[in-house]
């Protein structure tokens, strides 16, 4: 591993440690404990049954599906799980809060330790380590901004299942935090458990944090709530190492405190003081029994998972041999793996060529073509105006030489704009390849015979005049004599 | 005719099967009788309209030869149990005004079987009290009176109303919770039959929430028959409920076969508590006789725990309700007071709608959940309540039944243990460790003290076995032979 990013302060070498907790938001049609709806952006207080509203004598009944994908997650996180776990009230007050408590999982959760792997930018990979997962109700919403004076309550989001996913404190910058808050979104995605919008809210975060001189015990942590962007992770975590360090090497100390952070800004502000601090009063909910289900519930999950990133990345490597950087960007997606798959079978099929002779070509045309156009007109892999067999198409052509690299460039861009397929253009504009010695044999003896003063400079001994002939000839027939038809011809005239 | 609210609830069903008398003559007889009732407080809201309304209804069933199992029977209904569109208060200021929009499980089951709503009784404030005299709504009068002084006497609670109704014949049957006794207890008060079912037979569904650990519904009857049937109609299983046992609830009137020769009753050595007065031991001693006669074992047995039952009952259920009642926050439904600001408006809103006892409650619980306190009292608590369950299992590897006195007094005076909550947690001291246990356990009138007051005997069962335990109920009811019934007072006093 290489050495953990440090942070030079006045008062020496400073190391910032960091630990995330996600909230990721269960996919689900229906709630933890109830049967409401969960569907995003629906007319405020139009998804809310009676037990989310906690009319009197309404009790929670534990949504299986839910329990299921919790379950889910913990395999693809590679974590223990346990058969057996508790749901706990975490008791307080808040309008949008209507039990007076938050039903959670506090001393036993469903989920125990796993391990994530990031790879760093360097090609390293890093462990970090997963503390817990548990399921718990979301709360509702208050919205401030709707009357001057007064506080209006939206229980649409009231009892919608979460998954707290707790990291253990291993991340050591900004960049890691970024990476494994990413990693752990395309985990939730691949498993389908979590879309990971976290524009719409389903994805948060709270940062922990604390810095220490390297080798230190632990500093103490501040906690940033409910951060909804990774670049925002990032920022607020540049901002509080700065702070805190500021703050010691002046003299001061850090609090143990939730602060929260400002996007306009990029700063972080307390949130509340100690006298205010809660005790939440956790027990066992006395209206659910301990949740607990068979190995064989576990082990019918696990057969039913997709293959994850970490696998199918060392599968691209292995068998379409490509690097390591490109499979990475290829297993970011579910979508952009599948799409590359695909390509790679169809133009294998059209060209009769293998999947790891062809793979990296292909690799090649999806991450430095198709993926910057598609990034930059802000579409998804899946609303690509080329479809793979299409794109398969282009490749085969440029496999079986009948179009050059150069030429396949433009015409993958012509059929951006058209929408036409890749043969239908070539044989239009008649970019066919010509590899017909005669042909060429003609243009270079009229190309030799025009230009007696690069002849002789050639003959006396500047070899790098072989170029200027080699665009000429390129320039005179359009880019499209066989480059290696016109070396070899080139040599042999000259 | 005879007078129709004279009736066991066995007799009144018969009566609307068969055509002796229509189930609208019953439900008006019946609410004639809450009308010169009025005076006892045992109802906080009267449903006449919707009891001749669904009596109606039985009747065009009977016509039809169509009758449900309890068809047109008249029925009480503790003020916790939701009822649609029907003012539900738990006895709480906070909930004065609220009407929910749905039926809680054990009533539904209750009308599907052709049950008859009289109206909901009244009850200690969220059913915590053991003489419905925290009651929002007023304390409830016993129809009991001593011989001796002729003072108002509590019916016990916190299912007081329930108590009285049945006892003052104002319903042929009623149903209450019982969390720690609030069964059990006034059912001896009143001198009536109180049923508490084990933990999981009836939903908690649509029930106000007290100690969610702990509640369980139960029917409050004359006799044992009456409690039996009345059991029949409520319990069940229900997938709303979690904590619902999902088991067929068996025909509980077909069990009173009123035989219990070799059937073993113990007698638990623990509750023979100092002090308790000679007439309770007596009572208790002529229970078991009583027994012996119909050919039953008596077996002493010694559970070791039941010191600790009532400081563990009082921390769990306390604990539990202090998150019980943080719903009632005045933000979506019921009582809301005018405030400043957000702190405001739950302190003010919960102070003026909590009575004391909730509040006290409520400070107990919240003590006893919080940080660097939990170990010591939650906690502790918990492990304490699954040592007396594990004191019960042992004791009934030898016997098929407990017998105990149901409280270790007669009712007492009203106002009498109002400034001492510890005389009157005392009340629950014999129906306390059945309740932690989740065990099924039933008060039957067992006779009278000197001053003429009831008496009675409990009876313990094992889980689930519900049957053994009216069987033996029905059999000690028979040879106690309590035939008095309470003066009507009160129709004087109403009139």
């Amino acid at each position: 591993m290489t050495g953990a990013p440090t942070f030079e302060g006045s008062a020496g070498t400073w190391e910032v440690v960091i630990g995330l907790e996600i909230h990721a938001q269960v996919t689900s049609q229906s709630k933890l404990f109830s049967g409401a709806a969960t569907a995003f952006g629906a007319e405020p207080n139009t998804q809310v049954s009676l037990v989310d509203a906690a009319m009197p004598g309404m009790l929670p009944v534990v949504n299986e599906y839910c329990v299921e994908q919790a379950v889910r997650t913990g395999l693809g996180l590679k974590a223990k799980i346990n058969l057996r776990s508790i749901f706990d009230r975490k008791n307080y007050f808040y309008p949008d809060l209507p039990q007076g408590y938050q039903i959670s999982q506090f001393s036993d959760p469903i989920v125990g330790e796993g391990t994530i792997y990031l790879d760093m930018p360097d090609g390293s990979q890093r462990a970090i380590g997963i503390e817990r997962l548990h399921l718990e109700q979301d709360a509702g919403k208050s919205l401030h901004d709707q009357s001057p004076t007064q506080t209006y309550v939206d229980l649409n989001r009231s009892g919608v299942a979460l998954m707290e996913i707790v990291s253990k404190p291993d991340l050591r910058s900004a960049e890691e935090a970024g990476l494994y808050v990413r990693k752990v979104r395309t985990i939730l995605r691949y498993l389908g458990t979590c879309d990971g919008n976290m524009d719409q809210g389903s994805m948060r975060c709270d940062v922990n944090i604390s810095v220490r001189h390297p080798g230190d015990p632990l500093g103490t942590r501040a906690e940033i709530k409910n951060i909804n962007s990774v670049r925002f992770v990032h920022q607020a975590i540049e901002y509080e190492t700065r702070r805190q360090i500021e703050e010691i090497e002046g003299g001061g100390t850090v609090a143990l405190e939730t602060r929260r952070f400002d996007p306009s800004d990029g700063v972080t502000y307390p949130m509340r003081s100690k006298e205010e601090a809660h005790d939440y009063r956790y027990f066992p909910d006395p209206d659910l029994l301990p949740l607990e289900f068979t190995q064989g519930f576990v082990d019918n999950i696990r057969e039913s998972l997709p293959e994850l990133p970490d696998e199918k990345k060392a599968r691209f490597e292995t068998e379409y041999e490509i690097s390591a950087s490109n499979a990475g960007v290829l297993v970011a997606e579910r979508a952009k793996g599948e799409y590359f798959e695909a390509l790679v079978a169809s133009a294998s099929d059209k060209s009769g060529k293998p999947g790891s002779e062809i793979g990296q070509d292909c690799a090649n045309i999806l991450i430095t073509d198709l993926f910057g156009i598609l990034n930059k007109k802000g579409l998804s892999i899946e609303q690509s105006p080329i479809g793979h067999r299409s794109l398969a198409g282009l490749q085969a052509l440029k496999l079986d030489g009948t179009i050059s690299g150069r030429i396949a460039k433009d015409v993958f861009v012509e059929m951006l704009e058209t929408g036409k397929q890749a043969a239908d253009i070539v044989e239009e504009k008649g970019l066919r390849q010509v590899s017909d010695t005669g042909e060429i044999e003609v243009i270079i003896d009229k190309i030799i015979s025009d230009s007696p003063n690069q002849l002789a400079g050639y003959k006396a001994g500047k070899e790098n005049l072989f170029g200027y002939f080699v665009g000429q000839v390129m320039k005179a027939t359009g880019g499209k004599a066989n480059p290696q038809v016109v070396n070899e011809l080139l040599k042999k005239k000259l | 005719m005879a007078d129709l609210t004279e009736l066991t609830l066995a007799e009144a069903r018969d009566g609307v099967r068969g055509g002796t008398f229509s189930a609208v003559e019953l439900a008006q007889a019946h609410i004639d009788a809450i009308e010169g009732a009025r005076v006892l407080n045992s109802f906080i809201t009267e449903t006449p309209e919707r009891a001749l309304a669904m009596a109606s209804e039985s009747d065009a069933r009977v016509a039809a030869n169509d009758p449900r199992p309890m068809e047109g029977v008249p029925i009480a209904v503790k003020d916790v149990f939701c009822t649609n569109g029907v003012h539900t208060t738990a006895g709480s200021h906070i909930l004065e005004n609220f009407t929910p929009p749905y039926e809680s499980s054990v009533t539904q089951n209750m009308w599907d079987a052709g049950g008859v709503l009289l109206g909901k009784t009244n009850l200690d404030e969220f059913a915590m009290g053991s003489s419905n005299e925290t009651s929002f709504f007023g304390p409830v009068e016993n129809p009991w009176r001593a011989a001796d002084d002729g003072q108002s006497r509590v019916p016990g609670g916190s299912s007081g109303g329930s108590a009285v109704a049945v006892a003052a014949n104002i319903a042929s049957g009623a149903i209450g919770t019982d969390t720690g006794g609030s069964i059990r207890q006034p059912a001896a008060y009143s001198g009536i039959v109180g049923m508490k079912p084990t933990y999981g037979r009836c939903s908690r569904w649509g029930t106000v929430a007290f100690a969610s650990s702990l509640d369980q519904a139960g029917p409050m009857t004359r006799t044992v028959k009456d409690a039996a049937i009345l059991l029949g109609a409520m319990a069940g299983f229900d997938a709303k409920d979690s904590t619902s046992v999902d088991i067929t609830a068996p025909k509980f009137e077909a069990a009173l076969t009123g035989e219990v020769k070799g059937l073993k009753v113990g007698i638990p050595d623990e509750y023979r508590l100092e002090g308790m007065p000679a007439e309770i031991e007596a009572l208790w001693n002529h229970g078991a006789e009583w027994l012996r006669d119909a050919g039953a074992e008596i077996v002493p047995v010694s559970l070791p725990m039941t010191q600790y039952a009532l400081p563990a009952y009082y921390i769990v259920a306390s604990a539990e309700a202090s998150s019980n009642l943080a719903r009632y926050d005045g933000i979506r439904y019921g009582l809301r007071e005018d405030a400043d600001d957000l702190s405001d408006l739950y302190e003010t809103t919960r102070a003026s709608g909590f009575g004391d006892e909730v509040q006290r409650r409520i400070l107990i619980g919240t003590y006893a959940l919080s940080a660097g306190y939990y170990d010591a009292y939650y906690l502790k608590a918990q492990k304490v309540r699954t040592r007396i369950a594990e004191d019960f299992r042992q004791a009934f590897e030898n016997v098929d039944v407990l017998l105990t006195p149901t409280t270790p007094s007669e009712a007492f005076v009203v106002g009498s243990k109002s400034d001492d909550p510890i005389a009157m947690f005392l009340n629950d001291v014999f129906t306390v460790p059945a309740s932690l246990a989740g065990l099924p356990g039933i008060s039957v009138p067992a006779g009278l003290a000197a001053n003429g007051l009831p008496l009675g005997l409990q009876i313990l069962a094992k889980p689930f076995d519900e049957q053994t335990l009216f069987r033996t109920a029905q059999v000690l009811e028979t040879a106690a032979g309590v035939t008095s019934r309470p003066a009507p007072w009160w129709k004087e006093a109403g009139a």
